[in-house]
């Protein structure tokens, strides 16, 4: 696994850094970028400063708000600085922070469990899932609001790129799982 | 980062397809929303779209970075015609089973499954391949894709067995789309002259390599769905060479319409 949840940020850039802190997902506005593994690192350049982000999925429709905001927070600052994409190492949910994941829980959503990674040549044919039954024997994610491990997959792809649904058994509360990526 | 072999540059030919491929199913698929059989497949769809259309993005940014002279990745998306796209005929074709026509009442689910099952069995394995990439882009963009790929096809396996193992009705849909679409994923072994390139560049891959293990994956989740696997013969499609079916000048105008009529909206 490459890169870490947490960038190590020069001295002198710390203030950049924390003022960063206040930006939350657009869609999940309980965990900030940093903790989310959105917000790579800042590095000074012959051309100025440079925030360096990462986007989650490709077609992420929230990155370009993520930008925008990124770069309206540094204006509003004073800061004269360029965010930059960077795509490799491609970001993983794995980068989420431990507090990142409790807020998730704190908010209704099931936070993602270890990417796992795929020990078969093709990715995923002996993980894929039949059905939806099946798919809660296999993975259990315990529901975010009543701790139960008797949930169940009811669509795959929820709200979000990110996100599948869920359904607990127990307490029969629908819930977003956020996906290993 | 360590990289055994000197970086290169993919063609833009070789991106093109590439983002091509990825554009006008993301764009078929686009047309269930709103229109789903149910709730969570008309969402699951979306999802699906918006990851290929976000791939289709990333690639074509990297090939409109190569042209220069201000190429954006828009111009690309929505200022080529028919035979500049280099995409598998096999995803321009409408939701319909053979013969169905055009109509929007004639989409048939099982043939969006079992295309996107064909297409992300082979993707998981280009996408996995390309990683080694020498182009250090490509192969960035090839390790975002691999992890959106392996859920398009754990979703689009999960619902061929589904409907495969099924009810009379749904098994017969699948296997029809089954017996339809097989033939032209012969594209997909056949060397363009830029794959051919690509392959000896290192920038690519070697497309006919993968063939028997596409294959193994294919029947292992057709026999699952207790369905055949149709011979793939006959004619060999020509979409990556330009060369369309007449489907794909359709969902361009309908894809393209908005940007021609106002070319330097904003919105």
């Amino acid at each position: 696994m490459t890169g870490t949840s947490t960038p190590e940020i020069p001295a002198e850039l710390q203030a950049v850094w924390q003022a960063l802190e206040v930006l939350a997902d657009p869609e999940i506005p309980v965990v900030s970028l940093r903790e989310l593994g959105i917000l790579r690192g800042i590095r000074q350049t012959d051309s100025g400063l440079e925030v360096v982000i990462t986007p989650t999925y490709s077609g992420c429709p929230a990155m370009g708000q993520i930008e925008d905001d990124v770069r309206a927070l540094l204006q509003q600052q004073g800061w004269d600085a360029k965010v930059v994409t960077q795509l490799s190492p491609a970001w993983t949910t794995d980068w989420m922070t431990p507090a990142a994941k409790d807020k998730l829980r704190a908010y209704g959503i099931a936070p993602p469990q270890a990417c796992a990674e795929h020990a078969d040549d093709h990715g995923g044919s002996s993980r894929v899932l039949r059905f939806a039954a099946r798919a809660a024997a296999n993975e259990a994610i315990p529901c975010p609001r009543c701790g139960s491990s008797l949930t169940t997959e009811t669509s795959h792809f929820g709200s979000t790129a990110c996100k599948a649904l869920y359904k607990c058994l127990d307490c029969q509360e629908p819930f977003d799982y956020f996906k290993p990526y | 980062m360590t990289t055994a072999t000197p970086a290169a540059t993919a063609s833009v030919d070789y991106l093109l397809h590439l983002a091509d491929n990825a554009l006008v199913l993301g764009q078929r698929n686009a047309e269930w929303c709103g229109h789903g059989p149910i709730l969570e497949e008309d969402i699951a769809m979306a999802n699906i779209s918006l990851d290929l259309i976000g791939q289709a993005r990333l690639l074509y940014q990297a090939a409109a970075e190569q042209m220069g002279a201000g190429t954006t990745e828009d111009r690309l998306a929505y200022f080529r015609d028919v035979p500049e796209f280099r995409n598998y005929t096999l995803l321009e074709l409408p939701h319909s089973p053979p013969l169905a026509g055009t109509a929007a009442s004639d989409r048939d689910y099982a043939t969006t499954i079992v295309r996107n099952f064909l297409y992300s069995a082979l993707m998981v394995m280009v996408w996995e391949s390309l990683q080694q990439s020498r182009d250090s882009q490509l192969a960035a963009i090839a390790a975002k894709s691999l992890k959106e790929v392996r859920y398009h096809l754990r979703h689009a396996r999960d619902w061929l067995i589904r409907m495969g193992d099924g009810t009379e009705e749904s098994q017969a849909r699948a296997q029809s789309a089954l017996n339809h679409l097989m033939p032209y994923t012969q594209e997909f072994w056949t060397a363009s002259a830029f794959e051919q390139a690509a392959q000896s560049d290192g920038t690519g891959l070697d497309m006919a390599g993968l063939q028997a293990d596409w294959l193994a994956l294919v029947q292992d989740a057709v026999a699952e769905a207790q369905l055949q696997t149709p011979p793939s013969k006959g004619f060999v499609p020509t979409g990556k060479h330009g060369v369309h079916s007449e489907h794909l000048g359709f969902l361009l105008a309908e894809m393209q319409g908005l940007a021609r009529a106002h070319p330097q909206a904003n919105w």
